[in-house]
């Protein structure tokens, strides 16, 4: 019965229409990965707003095309101009800057294209299989259960994101108190408005996500006075074809930066530590591991199979759970919102035609993605061509654009400038954004959850331990709250070096 | 220095907790007729908060200065992205969002990036120009508009 839903979605994802948004989804989507300031998750923010009008399967279409380009287009910085335009592809630089240097920048972008690849489709079938059995597995659960899953989100990133731990649970937090101010739906009563009318329509995470990632971003990197200075690309058909001929011979390492991005990216903060675990797993396996580093293929399949995998799982708790695993998906969430549709596992009761057309048009536009940077990586290259004196001020015209768009109101994007110097100086004190955005996301709903599981309760907590699932998931995420506090002891006692911390945030 | 910075940073996320669990106090922090109050759930957030925050402080404090946060060069691009970017959305209230752009735009690319007069003329016009057709026209979503696009008829 799995294969006649996806019959229907791919009826529904193949129309020229479709394809066509497909197509200009990716397009948008590469330039955006590849332009600094502009990221996935912004770029579906500032968005959002024209989708607004537009059938909400062709809207998501839109929306996903645009996150599997940027996904694509993050290889091609870094590769070429060694600039990780995502926290992912840091690990993609290692090896892929080296290569373009010596002359082999074609070779590497084929891997990397072709990895990326096959990590998405990895991912894609297991969603496939699994999103309908996770759906209905998350029919039959509660308030309880809906609250440990959110606190399982948070604490995965507390424990599995790197970086300072303290630092993860204040951006939480206050993610969660800038969702709570305004009006208080259950209550009808006004929080922390202080009396002030602006504040009472609350904070919108889109305007957040585009005045942190955005703004932040365009601050940050001005700072580091960027000057471009890339690589030749020498990409053409022969050398796509001579790598794919090369490339079978990593099968291994695709399969294990498949797992470990799928394993890592279904958790929020995944993509980052899958991209580095699968790296490093392919240096210890390796029979030449004093290559890596310095400019060794396999160093470019493996971050980016693991990145990919990762950044496709992240869909996974978004359409089964309506819970979204990272800033991108929390912004698709929250279109679907404002299309009218009920995220959660409902969805594929109520809306299947707009499930499974998503689901098939992550086959679709994941095929049309690779063919169409192999194709386009000289254009896509040029556009850093363009003088940075005109690419900031445009960028920021476009943030602010994109910040009015969601409400029509100035407010907004005056918030838009607040949130870029509270991002900029966040960035800079290790404060990571990602699970502030999720915070500011999901407060209503982690608060409501909250809610309803201790009026079940009468205002006993262990409403979160008698239920069985419920349970289970709370434990877990106990286990990484407490990560951050067992990992030294547990590598004392090991005798191992203290962890140098992977770079935070994804 | 980056320590200095943690602590200002922190000393202000101490605030918001104090302002977040004083107006939780005044909402009600505890148990209502029909279940947690207005103020449960961010008043635990705030202690929390607090908590949290306390705790930085102490870490920032014991691993010492760390290296500067920020240096006058490199402040000083940042500044010049930000003070325009405010006046631009300032700007914006009086005139509309597509003058404020094109004259951010033109100051940007000639203050910083000394481009020719030309160039800066032709790519300050041509951006607006298109955002309007693309958001105005093809996606009807409306922006702020002034009294130039009201002379033009908009």
């Amino acid at each position: 019965m799995g294969f006649e839903n996806l019959l229907l979605g791919f009826h529904v994802a193949v129309t020229p229409f479709n394809l066509f948004v497909a197509v200009v989804g990716i397009l948008l989507g590469t330039v955006i990965g590849v332009l600094p300031g502009l990221g996935g998750a912004n770029g579906v923010a500032i968005l959002l707003p024209l989708t607004f009008t537009m059938p909400p399967t062709s809207a998501i279409i839109l929306l996903t095309s645009l996150y599997w380009g940027a996904l694509f287009g993050g290889a091609i910085t870094s590769i070429l101009f060694n600039i990780p335009g995502e926290p992912w592809s840091v690990a993609t630089t290692f090896d892929g800057y080296p290569l373009a240097r010596q002359g082999q920048g074609g070779q590497a972008l084929t891997a990397a294209f072709t990895s990326s690849f096959v990590g998405a489709l990895f991912s894609i079938v297991l969603i496939t299989l699994f999103a309908p059995l996770l759906a209905e597995i998350a029919l039959r659960f509660g308030p309880p259960e809906f609250f440990a899953i959110q606190l399982l989100t948070f604490s995965s990133f507390v424990g599995l994101g790197g970086g300072n731990p303290l630092k993860s649970v204040v951006s939480i937090l206050l993610g969660f108190i800038l969702g709570a101010v305004g009006l208080d739906i259950v209550t009808g009563q006004l929080r922390m408005t202080f009396g002030i009318t602006d504040l009472m329509k609350g904070f919108d995470f889109i305007v957040a996500v585009i005045g942190l990632f955005g703004i932040g971003e365009i601050l940050l990197s001005v700072e580091e006075g960027l000057t471009f200075r890339g690589a030749a690309t020498g990409m053409n058909l022969k050398v796509v074809l001579q790598t794919w001929k090369i490339l079978p011979r990593y099968a291994r390492t695709f399969v294990r930066g498949s797992f470990i991005g799928f394993w890592m990216g279904f958790k929020p903060g995944g993509a980052t530590p899958a991209s580095f675990m699968s790296y490093a797993f392919a240096k210890r396996f390796s029979r030449h591991p004093e290559r890596f580093g310095k400019g060794e293929l396999e160093g470019v399949v493996a971050p980016e199979t693991a990145a990919h995998a990762a950044g496709v799982a992240a869909m996974l708790p978004m359409i089964t759970l309506g819970i979204p695993g990272s800033p991108t998906a929390a912004v698709m969430l929250g279109g679907l919102i404002i299309w009218g549709l009920q995220p959660g596992p409902l969805l594929f009761t109520e809306k299947p035609d707009f499930v499974w057309g998503l689901i098939a048009s992550m086959y679709t536009g994941n095929i049309l993605g690779v063919l169409m940077v192999l194709a386009g990586v000289p254009f896509f290259a040029a556009i850093l061509k363009i003088p940075f004196a005109i690419l900031t001020p445009l960028i920021v015209v476009v943030c602010a654009i994109g910040a009015y768009a969601v409400h029509s109101s100035m407010i907004d994007v005056w918030y838009m400038v607040i949130f870029g110097v509270v991002g900029y100086v966040f960035k800079k004190l290790d404060y990571p954004l990602a699970p502030l955005v999720l915070a500011l996301v999901l407060g209503d709903l982690a608060e409501n959850a909250l809610r309803q599981s201790l009026i079940m309760s009468q205002g006993s907590l262990t409403v979160f331990f008698t239920r069985p699932i419920s349970c289970a998931i709370t434990i877990v995420a106990l286990f990484f709250l407490l990560m951050p506090l067992l990992t030294p002891w547990w590598r004392r006692l090991r005798g191992l070096p203290p962890a140098s911390g992977a770079p935070a945030e994804a | 220095m980056t320590r200095t910075a943690d602590l200002v940073t922190a000393a202000v996320l101490l605030l918001v907790g104090l302002i977040v669990v004083g107006d939780s106090l005044r909402l009600g922090s505890g148990w209502g007729s029909d279940g947690p109050k207005s103020g449960f759930f961010p008043f635990w957030l705030g202690v929390l908060l607090l908590a949290v925050t306390a705790a930085i402080v102490v870490q920032a404090w014991r691993r010492g200065p760390g290296k500067t946060f920020v240096t006058r060069e490199q402040l000083h691009p940042v500044l010049q992205v930000l003070w325009p970017a405010a006046a631009m959305v300032a700007a914006t209230h009086v005139v509309g969002l597509y003058v404020a752009a094109a004259m951010y735009l033109a100051f940007y690319m000639r203050w910083v990036g000394h481009h020719r007069w030309l160039t800066v003329i032709l790519v300050a016009l041509a951006i607006p120009v298109v955002t309007f057709v693309v958001f105005e026209q093809w996606f009807l979503v409306p922006m702020p508009k002034g009294p130039l696009e009201a002379w033009l008829g908009y």
